[in-house]
């Protein structure tokens, strides 16, 4: 690249948790927007986020830089202020919230249910769909199902945040909380503040 | 032919550098059953409970931990370790108070308020136990009220603080700054834990140090308090 040519920047780039990309999509195709890039990481490094960081930078200074404007889709998600701290260096914009499953309740519902009762453990679409690979195999329940009252014991309910109105997963999510020993809420919620912040970052500059 | 097959190891007939040794391997395979025979057969042949404790539990789970740092084993193998040595410790605990096992310090210990996570608290509790602290475990979601009575009641060296989440980490600077406003901040030595924090954190927020997992918070404690202890006679010295 010569200072003649300057390295063109257009478009727009979601880097996204794998968890949220089929939502993105979803989203983008309910406002009828037209599709940016979306670049996703695994969902399973919500397991060890030390990755998560590092991971998003890499795309920033990669992929990145050839788009004009790009944007986060992810959860503190356990790096304790790390992504945050990363993004800022690197001047891009994160959805704000500290979990995936918080922006798609609200975060004043969100924040108001985790005082009430702290014992809550969510469950969105997309951890319903995957709850086998992420959470039983994740953890390690699936070879060693004698575990699950250390990691479960002390939570009280599973709340399933439905994106979609989807019986089957909705019984999925039933299921989940029986297998955990949980009392099961589910609250349709669909997408929530991911909707708003997508809206809002694939407005025309200047809106 | 036995009904046994070959390669079952009958641990009594082990020697004790061998039952300890295959007490490491089953600690490692997260063997429970195993773990309480080999410390019943020890007791029996005349160990002390501590000896027990120290060479046979103690120096397994560090070679557990050792594992788990070099991403060898993960969490659900620490687990089933930490289970392990949980039910030989549950044999050695009261014959550890009966035979008088030198105490180290004492530790005050709980998750912050809001968040209801316990498993690396629990797994520094046991270590801080194995390593001669005294625990004093307050569970999980503790407010600032819970540490402050404990605090008063049990007079430990440390403050041990844990938190799971993003939106509790914040919790444990509440209670450092109580225990400012109280003037009790120097009193104890403030440890925390927790997945999303790192030293940085720990830094900003007052506490002594951040421990990444239950081995480091063992040293940490140890050098700390020998620290303390260090100053405290030096301070006497010049009195």
């Amino acid at each position: 690249m010569s200072p003649e040519d300057p390295h063109r920047r257009t478009g727009t780039l979601f880097i996204a948790c794998g968890a949220l990309g089929r939502e993105l999509v979803a989203v983008l195709r309910a406002a009828g927007l037209p599709r940016p890039t979306i670049a996703c990481l695994p969902a399973h490094w919500h397991n060890t986020p030390e990755r998560i960081a590092p991971a998003v930078r890499e795309k920033i200074r990669g992929i990145g830089r050839d788009y004009e404007r790009v944007f986060v889709l992810y959860g503190d998600c356990g790096t304790g202020g790390e992504l945050d701290r990363m993004l800022e260096s690197e001047g891009v914009e994160r959805i704000p919230g500290p979990h995936c499953y918080q922006f798609f309740m609200g975060t004043d519902e969100f924040t108001e249910t985790a005082e009430r009762e702290p014992g809550c453990f969510y469950l969105t679409d997309y951890l319903v769909r995957h709850f086998d690979r992420l959470i039983v195999a994740g953890l390690g329940l699936d070879r060693h199902p004698e575990l699950r009252d250390m990691y479960f014991g002390n939570y009280t309910r599973l709340i399933y945040i439905a994106q979609t109105d989807d019986p089957v997963l909705r019984g999925k999510a039933r299921a989940a909380a029986d297998r955990l020993g949980l009392a099961y809420e589910v609250r349709h919620r669909g997408y929530g503040e991911l909707a708003v912040f997508v809206n809002r970052a694939m407005a025309p500059a200047g809106d | 032919m036995s009904d046994e097959p070959e390669d079952d190891i009958v641990l009594s007939e082990l020697d004790d550098d061998e039952l300890v040794q295959q007490m490491h391997d089953d600690l490692y395979d997260g063997l429970k059953d195993e773990i309480e025979e080999a410390v019943h057969i020890l007791l029996e042949r005349g160990w002390t409970p501590y000896r027990v404790l120290t060479e046979a539990l103690v120096e397994g789970m560090r070679i557990v931990g050792i594992d788990f740092r070099d991403g060898i084993l993960f969490v659900p193998e620490v687990l089933m370790a930490a289970n392990a040595m949980k039910a030989g410790m549950a044999i050695l605990r009261p014959l550890l108070a009966e035979t008088g096992a030198p105490q180290v310090g004492k530790m005050v210990i709980g998750t912050v308020k809001g968040d209801i996570h316990d498993i690396g608290k629990n797994l520094v509790s046991m270590m801080m136990e194995g390593a001669g602290f005294d625990v004093i475990d307050l569970g999980i979601n503790n407010p600032v009220e819970s540490y402050m009575d404990a605090l008063a009641e049990h007079q430990p060296d440390i403050l041990g603080m844990s938190a799971l989440l993003t939106t509790t980490m914040p919790y444990m600077k509440v209670v450092i700054d109580a225990l400012k406003e109280r003037g009790i901040r120097d009193n104890y030595i403030v440890l925390v834990g927790g997945a999303p924090l790192n030293e940085a954190f720990a830094e900003s927020i007052g506490a002594d140090a951040y421990c990444r997992d239950a081995a480091v918070a063992v040293e940490t404690a140890k050098e700390l308090i020998a620290e303390r202890r260090r100053s405290n006679s030096a301070a006497m010295n010049v009195a």
